[in-house]
């Protein structure tokens, strides 16, 4: 194995998002799963189902309908919605952390040809594509207690995708902020519990205070509660646009800010 | 190894190079030189300025000033070709401990791009490296210290790199395992790829490099071959003279006095030099000086 044996180098500069880079970052993630996905699948079926009990029969005995739905089903269409938020910004805060700050698991990837951007891009791919998909099992399981199907569940995994991107970005945000685990309960208290109560998940939000109606309608998770609805109980054209529209601006948003943020972390 | 033109670009070329984190000055205008196919020894006590060094190798920590070359890439802007070709053994162990063996370094090969059709073999050959045959389904939470720097090394040569950052490469571990990883590092060296690697262990840099730089305080103080730098430094013969305290600070108040460089180790003190002061050598114990007398002299620190 002599230095002079190998092929010449070739001067090109590489660029930027590479495939190779990207790849290798998800087949790091993709074997990991291989020795977690049994847990990650029972929490995933087992949790919606609860909420769906809980909610959906227990709060539902005292409140048949809620704004023309069936209340089973108002849940059951929320449950995805949160799913697919817990199930991708717990991960993307508490995993960037872990593998920053204890287990070194960055340093490693970045001595390799891997860039920042890179790095945190498949992150957030991967976290988003483990959402959409887990987060269809709340539909799956509201099928159980009587949902209907319809074609346009189809589109679910999709606004779970694009949902769950701008939430691990998110995630990742807090994560590169953030100097330590502890201070993630004043996240998880003041910022993720609001966006998980005010966003039409539970209760619908037009009987709130207005500013609270106000305040709902920049949390990207109302928009995605309200994609799936639409996406399972009827479409509504451009109101439907808009709300895509305001979760992919939330997605790359985010996704900047978590780049900047890791480039600031990581590099120095 | 036959020598092209291309290969006399040395792995490695630090120029006036300056790292400041706030008001300390981690690096602060320091050459490095590793000439293609040799190993440099990065000899210096802890806060010398190694670790920050060896990120700013790999483009993890920026450069305030002066010019880093790897492998004739400009770091920071071509510094993505520089990783492709260098491999990285880190001061602190990151394998993923919930993986196998060959799934760490199935990892590392898509990582550093081996081509499809040569990943199998890239991960049997690191594997062979490791000398973990028998363990390669095992998890890395299930194998000993020794085994687990085995497996960052070998993790490092996945793809086959034209230099070896290696940081600390023994730091922790016992003897025999030392000695192991250093038989290692060398069966690297003769198949001539590149190493550059930052010690505190002086036996180990005595033992592996070509050429050792000193640092101190961000500086390099001394570069050179070990032989040459004890010769320049420490001379060829040293006396440790062995006492309580005060016999101690009298034999190094007289040897001073003779024109004699001393250190002190501890238990005794060393009077350096005795084939180029004139004075009378103090009685004691003679001993060939070595590499760690040098560091002494030159760092002001003393080592454990």
């Amino acid at each position: 194995m002599s230095a002079a044996a190998r092929p010449p180098r070739s001067r090109r500069r590489l660029g930027r998002l590479e495939r190779p880079a990207l790849v290798g970052v998800l087949v790091r993630e993709v074997i990991n799963f291989s020795s977690y996905w049994r847990a990650t699948t029972f929490s995933s079926t087992v949790e919606p189902t609860i909420y769906l009990l809980a909610f959906g029969f227990g709060f539902g005995s005292l409140v048949s309908e809620v704004g023309g739905f069936r209340y089973v089903e108002f849940v059951g269409t929320c449950t995805v919605a949160t799913a697919v938020l817990f199930s991708s910004i717990f991960p993307a805060m508490f995993g960037t952390f872990v593998k920053y700050q204890f287990q070194h698991t960055y340093d490693a990837i970045l001595a390799a040809p891997v860039d920042t951007e890179e790095l945190v891009t498949g992150e957030a791919l991967w976290i988003a594509t483990r959402a959409g998909v887990y987060g269809c099992s709340p539909l799956l399981v509201a099928m159980l207690f009587g949902l209907d199907p319809s074609w346009g569940m189809l589109a679910v995994p999709f606004i779970n995708f694009t949902a769950g991107f701008g939430w691990a970005c998110f995630g990742i945000c807090i994560a590169a902020f953030l100097k330590s685990i502890e201070n993630f309960n004043y996240v998880t208290s003041a910022v993720i519990t609001p966006l998980f109560l005010v966003a039409g998940t539970f209760f619908p939000i037009d009987r709130l205070p207005e500013w609270a109606q106000v305040a709902a309608q920049i949390n990207p998770l109302y928009h995605c509660v309200e994609l799936v609805r639409h996406a399972v109980f009827g479409w509504e054209g451009l109101t439907d646009l808009a709300h895509v529209g305001t979760l992919v601006v939330f997605g790359l948003v985010a996704w900047r800010v978590a780049i900047a943020g890791m480039t600031r972390k990581l590099v120095n | 190894m036959s020598h092209s033109a291309r290969d006399s670009t040395p792995s490695i070329r630090l120029r006036d190079v300056v790292k400041r984190y706030g008001s300390i000055t981690a690096v602060d205008g320091l050459d490095l030189d590793v000439p293609e196919g040799t190993c440099v020894g990065l000899l210096g006590p802890n806060g010398a300025g190694k670790s920050t060094t060896m990120k700013m190798l790999t483009a993890q920590a920026i450069a305030d000033e002066g010019t880093i070359e790897v492998l004739g890439y400009e770091l920071p802007g071509e510094s993505k070709q520089a990783r492709a070709e260098c491999g990285v053994v880190p001061q602190l162990d990151n394998l993923d401990t919930t993986l196998t063996v060959e799934q760490n370094l199935v990892v590392f090969a898509h990582l550093y791009r081996v081509p499809r059709a040569e990943r199998r073999h890239a991960v049997e050959r690191a594997i062979g490296i490791a000398n973990l045959g028998e363990r390669r389904r095992a998890k890395v939470d299930e194998l000993s210290g020794g085994m687990r720097r085995r497996m960052l090394i070998a993790r490092a040569l996945v793809h086959q790199p034209r230099l070896l950052l290696l940081d600390e490469p023994t730091v922790g571990l016992d003897p025999q395992v030392r000695q192991e990883l250093w038989a290692l590092i060398d069966g690297m060296r003769a198949e001539g790829v590149s190493i550059l690697m930052s010690t505190h262990y002086i036996e180990e840099a005595e033992r592996l490099a070509d050429t050792v730089t000193i640092m101190s305080h961000g500086k390099a103080v001394a570069s050179g071959r070990p032989g040459e730098l004890i010769a320049e430094h420490a001379g060829r013969e040293a006396v440790e003279v062995y006492g309580p305290p005060a016999k101690l600070a009298e034999a190094e108040a007289q040897a001073l006095q003779n024109g004699f460089r001393t250190r002190r180790t501890g238990t005794s003190v060393a009077v350096l030099g005795l084939d180029v002061a004139n004075g009378n050598a103090p009685g004691g114990e003679r001993r060939a000086a070595n590499l760690e007398d040098v560091f002494v002299l030159l760092t002001g620190e003393e080592i454990s």
